[in-house]
């Protein structure tokens, strides 16, 4: 542990990272695998048996192979900590992540950015889910108030037979800044693919969700489900792609945006099926929040703007 | 002593007058059956007693607790103690039972209220108020929320009807949980077994109440289909 960079840093991470909820008590254990980097800098690392990092600093960000071994189930999730606390900085994170055969891991992302007013972090991931493999993604965002934030996660996946992927990212604390999420996932036979993300938008905030699955392999399964809440001026594009092009593929779309004030939201469902032994629908709700949920609420007892706060932050959760 | 009183209420819409002057009282403590075939205004009578976005008495008063509550929001109505369970009760994202029967009241004890709606806290607690619930686990969670509010005036809106309708005893166990709260009930209903539970029964038809008194001869009164003021069609059998 901070076999790179000055514990100042590590602390002032970490800092962060506990006061948006973090536990940072999982640097300190040795059955939990993580990478921790600020920056370009690599803070700190550790791994597991059976998992294989190799993690290296670049000009302006951090480069990281994942392996998982074969039939290797990691016990508890591997945490990545990244994060930019100067006011500004570009973190350019590329990642490479394969899971060989009959392997299973969880990563959890924690991506902590809260002094932000001119920063931008870009992921660029490339998966490999093997044969009967699993990958459990969550990534979680923790943003300042100021909203000068670009994120741009990007990732293309590919799912081998039996295999299992799914991700949830969240961004609903601070202000989101600029979000441009693209994700691209690719199924084989009989695998199955979740992919959930949760934003919520204030002020300016500017939302794009790009995410596409393409059915490939028979009976290969997904799901796309957004979940966006926006108020003030902010605005949300949200685009879920399914390609059902297999025998007995199974694909479904479903967004829920939530908007108030001068928000404007839109939603693009794309679905296609190229396989007549195939089935894609799709789902989409955008609109001021439900009359029926809030009546009931207040016949709760609670106020019309405590009814708002559970009914989004239920939708977020 | 009453508790409501509705006085020679009207409520018109652009095409139709859905109440015509409707006059009803519910004492403190009483269970008031209400009943009426569909279309005759049960529901709206509900909407406007509760205070729905759009349901504004055209003239007439609604009087809770001595006090006109004809503009007042549903969040004061609540706060004055009357509450309402939908026909059919909406669904939520991302709410738990759990959380959901201690909206209101972080200190009470939502398994007691599951377990008095029938439901085994097991396996209900850490579900989601969602559109994984059927019909009637729905409808019976809906219930126990309301129980849990210890209101002074509950309406339910035909706890019995919908796919997966709760039985006469449901309905029975959950009616005699209020009474011994202490609550009023009113019990929106068509089905005339469910009347003879209530202390007290009023028939409406047409916007009108046309019948009231005793649960017993008002569920023979709306059996008989001898309804004075209506053309027939609306008191028929539907």
């Amino acid at each position: 542990m901070g076999r790179y960079a000055p514990m100042s840093e590590l602390d002032a991470l970490m800092k962060a990272y506990g006061e948006a909820g973090g536990n940072k008590a999982i640097l300190g254990n040795n059955e939990i695998a993580h990478l921790v980097a600020s920056g370009h800098k690599l803070l700190s690392r550790k791994s597991v048996e059976g998992l294989e990092v190799d993690a290296r600093e670049t000009l302006t960000g951090i480069s990281a192979k994942v392996t998982v071994k074969e039939g290797v189930k990691i016990k508890n999730p591997v945490h990545l900590c990244f994060g930019v606390l100067h006011k500004k900085g570009t973190q350019k994170i590329k990642m490479d992540v394969r899971l060989e055969k009959n392997s299973s891991a969880h990563f959890i992302a924690h991506c902590i950015f809260p002094n932000a007013e001119k920063v931008r972090h870009i992921m660029d991931a490339v998966v490999e889910i093997g044969e009967g493999a699993e990958m459990r993604y969550s990534e979680t965002h923790y943003h300042g108030l100021y909203g000068g934030i670009e994120v741009i996660p990007k990732s293309v996946v590919k799912i081998g037979k039996n295999g299992r992927y799914f991700t949830d990212f969240t961004l609903t604390t601070g202000r989101v800044g600029k979000l441009g999420v693209d994700y691209s996932v690719e199924a084989g036979e009989n695998a199955v693919t979740e992919l959930t993300a949760r934003v919520f938008g204030h002020a300016s905030d500017d939302i794009n969700i790009k995410e596409k699955v393409v059915l490939a392999g028979k009976k290969s399964r997904s799901i796309i489900k957004t979940r966006v809440a926006i108020e003030d001026d902010a605005r949300a594009e949200v685009t879920g792609i399914t390609e059902g092009n297999a025998e007995g593929a199974r694909g479904h779309v479903d967004c829920m945006e939530i908007l108030k004030d001068n928000a404007v939201a839109k939603a693009i469902p794309i679905v296609s099926v190229t396989n007549p032994l195939a089935k894609v629908t799709h789902e989409a709700a955008i609109g001021s929040v439900d009359k029926r949920q809030m009546e009931t609420l207040m016949a709760h007892g609670l106020t019309p703007e405590e009814a708002v706060d559970v009914i989004v932050k239920g939708i977020l959760k | 002593m009453s508790l409501l009183e509705i006085k020679c209420l009207t409520y018109e819409t652009v095409n139709k007058n859905i109440l015509d002057g409707l006059s009803l009282t519910i004492k403190t403590s009483e269970v008031h059956a209400l009943l009426g075939t569909n279309g005759t205004g049960k529901s709206t009578l509900a909407y406007l007693i509760i205070g729905c976005e759009g349901y504004k008495p055209t003239s007439g008063e609604i009087v809770f607790d001595g006090k006109v509550i004809n503009d007042l929001k549903i969040h004061e109505r609540a706060h004055l103690g009357i509450t309402m369970a939908w026909q059919e009760p909406v669904r939520f994202e991302g709410i738990s039972v759990k959380d959901y029967l201690a909206l209101k009241n972080k200190s009470i004890v939502p398994a007691h209220y599951l377990e008095m709606v029938g439901l085994q806290p097991e396996f209900y607690l850490h579900r989601m108020v969602d559109k994984s619930l059927s019909g009637g686990e729905r409808k019976r969670i809906e219930l126990a929320s309301i129980l849990a509010l210890h209101p002074k005036l509950a309406i339910l809106d035909e706890p019995d009807s919908g796919i997966d309708m709760l039985s006469t005893q449901d309905i029975v166990n959950v009616i005699t949980a209020f009474k011994e709260d202490g609550s009023s009930v009113l019990l929106i209903t068509h089905r005339e077994e469910i009347v003879i539970i209530a202390d007290k029964a009023s028939q409406i038809c047409n916007g009108k109440i046309v019948c009231s008194g005793n649960p017993d001869k008002v569920a023979e009164y709306y059996k008989s289909r001898k309804c004075l003021i209506c053309n027939g069609e609306v008191c028929a059998y539907v």
